[in-house]
């Protein structure tokens, strides 16, 4: 072994350590610090961003091919079937992304890799759950970029210039809804098994009761209504109608059961649900971190 | 330096703590000394701010640590089996990571991390994924994650069992050259050797609570006596050692005769001095007693803790080996 320089071993008052610095370079070091930690996962480890990119693509191309030879003029508009469920697809892409955000977070709890992160003097605990935001929010978005990409190669359509930007906000604000919940369930819930089950249950049944491969004019009454409050149809009918090219967000984009909806409505209450679900997890965090 | 006051702490029916009581001096290397389950870990994750006592007080470093917890963890470092390493990561990217949770600057950091993989010795694997390390190896980088930010405080869990005898001697090594260079080094471990070899001072923990505080030479000397180890064959029978404990037990210089059914039988023994195994040897000879084996030494720590609990390390590693519950341990650890 080497000899030690003074230097290594003396203990450091921390100000020294660590000089007078604003709450928000630390913040911003700590967050950043832990969103590279899972981005250097995921490099290493891309399995999952590669499923999460095939799986909807199999539907694509699968429910696409199955109703080929839907007879025209079945779909509202006129719209071919693939055009139908491209939207759709594009949805669920981002809704599975980030339904899975809690389970980094599990695994964490559970190997006792959290323990580390509370021994250390955060600025704020909420360096924690902003990574795992930040970095669930930029997977899905790559996801659901993936698979627009491909829906456009197999002639289902491309949003123009300001129909990109509607699509890109509506999946933020679902990904940011469905993170909150799915960051909670990792923090309310006692093991990896149990979240995954949750995910596993969720998953599918929410894709059928939406209007992702059916309007609702298909479905029998029951189902309709319960597809008219899936808060995957609020975010699927505004990104269909932005790849029908004729969005404008006073124009009415869903004729639910109870009333038409606006684009600007369906946004609306996507925003409500994210924040109202941030807002029932944080008495989760805040025990499980303080 | 680190100071508890009547800590309790119960997990539901399961009393961890039961009013302990720790002070430790600046600058001194102090050991945690008890068996698995005698509660040397909730003491420590108490300390480290990772658990809340259900009543009592901590101060580290002059600072409570329940109302000023973040001020503590700034000078703070904690070596622990509870805390995970990264197995994607390399070391190298760890100990960055670690660094920008204590907001180190970034060139200090660079610096400071190669001044440790230096100490540590881990120059030919820390870019390795931690994945692949041995339990030394994880051991060393754990210890450099605790000492980047230069901690006053230095806390160690346990932090040689089950390790290499390579690493063992680096840890020990650096944990010295700390405690030489001023800071404040508290381990645990249920070791005797290694607090015995280690440590200036040392608490030993039974049931949640101190049973016994001093130097370890203190300690020993405070207990007095020789030990003397005697097997009149290899392996007695009960009736055998009964009667030699029958012999032995009324002379003079000697003050306690037990018989150790563990070990074959064999008779342990408290004596006066050096002079009183001649009076043995005599007795036994004139019984017409053999004599296998005798062996004397000085008290151990062992002994003391023997003489605080009526039994041995070892036995009461024993017993809660049947009684731990690894599952219920786990959720304890879990946020």
């Amino acid at each position: 072994m080497t000899s030690a320089s003074p230097l290594t071993l003396n203990a450091a008052p921390p100000d020294q350590a660590s000089p007078q610095r604003s709450a928000f370079a630390d913040l911003s070091q700590e967050t950043l610090a832990l969103t590279r930690r899972l981005f250097l996962q995921l490099a290493r480890r891309p399995s999952t961003l590669v499923a999460g990119v095939l799986q909807p693509l199999i539907w694509l191309v699968l429910f696409g091919a199955l109703f080929a030879k839907a007879p025209e003029g079945l779909l509202p508009d006129g719209m071919s079937y693939g055009r139908f469920l491209g939207a759709g697809v594009i949805v669920f892409t981002a809704f599975s992304a980030a339904l899975n955000a809690g389970l980094p977070v599990m695994f964490d709890r559970e190997f006792g890799f959290l323990n580390r992160l509370l021994v250390a003097p955060l600025r704020s605990r909420s360096s924690i759950v902003l990574a795992s935001v930040l970095y669930i929010t930029s997977l899905s978005l790559i996801q659901s970029l993936a698979i627009m990409v491909t829906a456009a190669l197999l002639g289902y359509g491309w949003p123009g210039g300001a129909g990109l930007l509607l699509v890109l906000v509506t999946l933020l604000l679902l990904v940011f809804a469905v993170t909150a919940l799915s960051l909670g369930l990792a923090f309310a819930l006692p093991g990896h098994i149990e979240l995954i089950a949750v995910i596993f249950v969720a998953n599918l049944p929410l894709l059928f009761a939406s209007t992702a491969l059916a309007p609702i004019s298909f479905m029998p009454t029951w189902l309709g209504w319960l597809a008219a409050l899936n808060p995957l149809t609020f975010a699927i009918e505004p990104i269909r109608a932005a790849y029908a090219g004729t969005f404008s967000l006073q124009a009415v984009v869903l004729e639910a059961p109870y009333g038409d909806l606006t684009g600007l409505t369906c946004l609306g209450i996507l925003a409500a649900l994210a924040l109202g679900l941030f807002l029932l997890i944080r008495p989760v965090l805040d025990r499980k971190l303080s | 330096m680190i100071q508890l006051d009547q800590i309790s702490k119960a997990y539901g029916p399961v009393t961890a703590l039961d009013g302990l009581s720790l002070r430790v001096p600046a600058g001194s290397l102090y050991g945690l000394l008890g068996p698995n389950g005698a509660g040397k870990t909730s003491a420590l994750r108490i300390l480290c701010t990772l658990l809340a006592p259900d009543s009592g007080g901590v101060q580290v470093a002059g600072l409570d640590a329940l109302q000023q917890p973040r001020q503590v963890r700034e000078r703070l470092g904690y070596v622990a089996q509870d805390v995970a390493i990264d197995k994607i990561l390399t070391g190298r990217e760890m100990l960055r990571l670690q660094g920008a949770l204590y907001h180190l600057a970034t060139p200090h950091l660079r610096q400071r991390i190669e001044q440790l993989i230096q100490l540590l010795g881990m120059e030919s694997w820390v870019d390795r994924r931690c994945g692949t390390y041995s339990g030394g190896m994880r051991r060393r980088l754990d210890l450099a994650s605790g000492l980047l930010h230069q901690p006053s405080v230095l806390v160690l869990d346990e932090p040689t069992v089950g390790l290499d005898i390579e690493s063992r001697a680096v840890i020990w090594q650096v944990l010295r050259q700390l405690r030489d260079a001023g800071t404040t080094v508290l381990l645990s471990s249920h070791y005797l050797e290694e607090i015995d070899a280690l440590a200036d001072r040392l608490a030993i923990l039974d049931g949640g609570r101190v049973i016994a505080e001093g130097s370890p030479s203190e300690l020993k000397r405070a207990l007095g006596g020789d030990r003397v180890t005697l097997r009149v064959r290899e392996f007695s029978d009960e009736t055998e050692s009964a009667r030699v404990q029958q012999v032995l037990q009324g002379c003079p210089g000697v003050r306690q005769v037990v018989v150790n059914r563990a070990q074959g039988h064999s008779l342990n023994l408290v004596v006066d001095g050096e002079a009183v195994i001649e009076t043995l040897r005599q007795q036994l000879n004139q019984a017409q007693l053999p004599v296998f084996s005798l062996s004397q030494s000085r008290p151990s720590l062992d002994d003391v803790y023997l003489q605080a609990t009526g039994r041995t390390l070892m036995d009461a590693e024993l017993e809660v080996v049947g009684v731990r519950d690894p599952k219920a341990e786990r959720k304890q650890a879990m946020r």
